[in-house]
């Protein structure tokens, strides 16, 4: 694999990642916004009220989406992780760090519109059941691979302690899916990922299918521009270097 | 072996060792992570009057009895056994019958549970209101209560 780079390998060289990255965002841009708008129109002139829920239903279209962008958010971080530990790659540990914010964002995202829908169908803001709980143990995982981050200098170390965490944090992401079917809780089950037919009749279902794409591409948008970033961050970092290590030397011949 | 291999596999040992230990965790604190028990579980679990507690079921068709202001009284069922439950306070918008409940208090000496505090449970099932009335007269589902009992 060293001597011949595959797509992933040559995806890891920082330089083709921000070539090919640089052509396809703007793409996937405009695909995000086309996505959005026909998502939202869906929602707000398409989507019936519920039988029970009445227009209450329409926090869903926000909050599953959002749901869905936490867990796989994490999958992300746990996965770049992962090959950041095995293969030592930096663009490993770049991909990892630039997900935390954007997860951690829809995984509060989730919190406040479920607790927005929780009270006037519930009667209350918030329980301490399983659902719930171990979403909140998912945002301040985040929250903690983010200090993590910032409270380590050397970009190798910070990243290898960062992978480790967030393996171990991935033990929660089963549980977060599995919580309704394992535990009595308060939140519902799945409605869309069950063995039979989606629980969600179809004039619901197709504006929230839409929606959860429209999100995921978000998503994408938000994580590479983060990820391009965080690459320049690093060379603008590396060039300083180089200045003071320059300027010493030249401080030094003069001496 | 490479170092690449030895570290993937020092990897996969971690996560089974740390998955079977957070398994194990979970499985032993069952009774603490439940948010509700069911009257089933009331009556195996032999649970003492007085215990604070929460009780889950449905709200049993035809329990539902208004008593003065806001007293009410009914019955929370998981289909085999029935828990008869008082309670004084505003019910949520979604409490009916044959829909999930969880009410939050102490079982009485008579075997009454007397609830501090009501919560709606709602289903995973979303429709416009003209498909459930469509499905009603059909006879194909019941409301509420049918669908969470499938589950």
């Amino acid at each position: 694999m060293a001597d011949t780079p595959g797509f992933f390998g040559r995806l890891a060289n920082p330089t083709f990642f921000l070539k090919l990255s640089g052509a396809v965002l703007p793409w996937l841009t405009g695909l995000t916004v086309i996505l959005m708008l026909v998502g939202l129109y869906l929602v707000f002139f398409f989507a019936p009220p519920d039988y029970q829920q009445g227009e209450t239903v329409k926090i869903m279209f926000i909050h599953a989406p959002s749901a869905w962008l936490a867990m796989m958010g994490y999958s992300i971080v746990t996965i770049a992780s992962i090959g950041s530990l095995i293969w030592r790659h930096p663009m490993a540990d770049v991909a990892a760090k630039a997900a935390l914010p954007i997860g951690a964002c829809f995984t509060l995202l989730a919190l406040i519109t479920g607790s927005l829908w929780g009270k006037p169908m519930w009667g209350t803001y918030w329980v301490w059941d399983a659902r719930l709980t171990s979403v909140l143990i998912l945002f301040f995982l985040y929250l903690g691979l983010m200090a993590l981050w910032q409270a380590i200098e050397e970009p190798s170390r910070a990243g290898r302690a960062a992978a480790i965490l967030a393996i171990v944090g991935s033990v929660n992401l089963p549980i977060i899916k599995f919580s309704v079917d394992w535990w009595h809780t308060l939140h519902q089950p799945a409605s869309l990922t069950r063995l039979d037919a989606p629980a969600i009749h179809p004039s619901i279902l197709i504006p929230l299918l839409v929606m959860m794409v429209a999100f995921t591409a978000l998503f994408f948008v938000l994580h590479l521009t983060a990820m391009r970033t965080e690459v320049l961050r690093r060379r603008v970092q590396a060039l300083r270097l180089t200045q003071v290590d320059a300027a010493r030397a030249g401080e030094g011949a003069r001496a | 072996m490479t170092r690449k291999q030895r570290r993937s596999v020092l990897i996969a040992t971690c996560v089974a060792v740390l998955g079977v230990a957070v398994g194990l965790v979970l499985f032993a604190l069952e009774d603490s992570i439940v948010f509700f028990y069911s009257p089933s579980d009331i009556a195996e679990k032999n649970i003492k009057p007085g215990q604070r507690i929460r009780i889950g079921g449905l709200v049993e068709e035809g329990s539902v009895k208004r008593g003065d202001g806001t007293q009410v009284q009914f019955a929370v069922t998981d289909t085999a056994k029935t828990l008869p439950v008082t309670y004084i306070g505003v019910l949520p918008d979604l409490f009916r019958e044959g829909q999930g409940v969880v009410a939050e208090g102490k079982l009485g000496g008579d075997g009454i549970f007397v609830a501090e505090s009501v919560l709606a449970k709602h289903d995973e099932n979303y429709m416009p209101p003209e498909v459930a009335e469509a499905l009603r007269k059909q006879g194909v589902w019941q409301g509420a209560g049918q669908a969470a009992k499938a589950n």
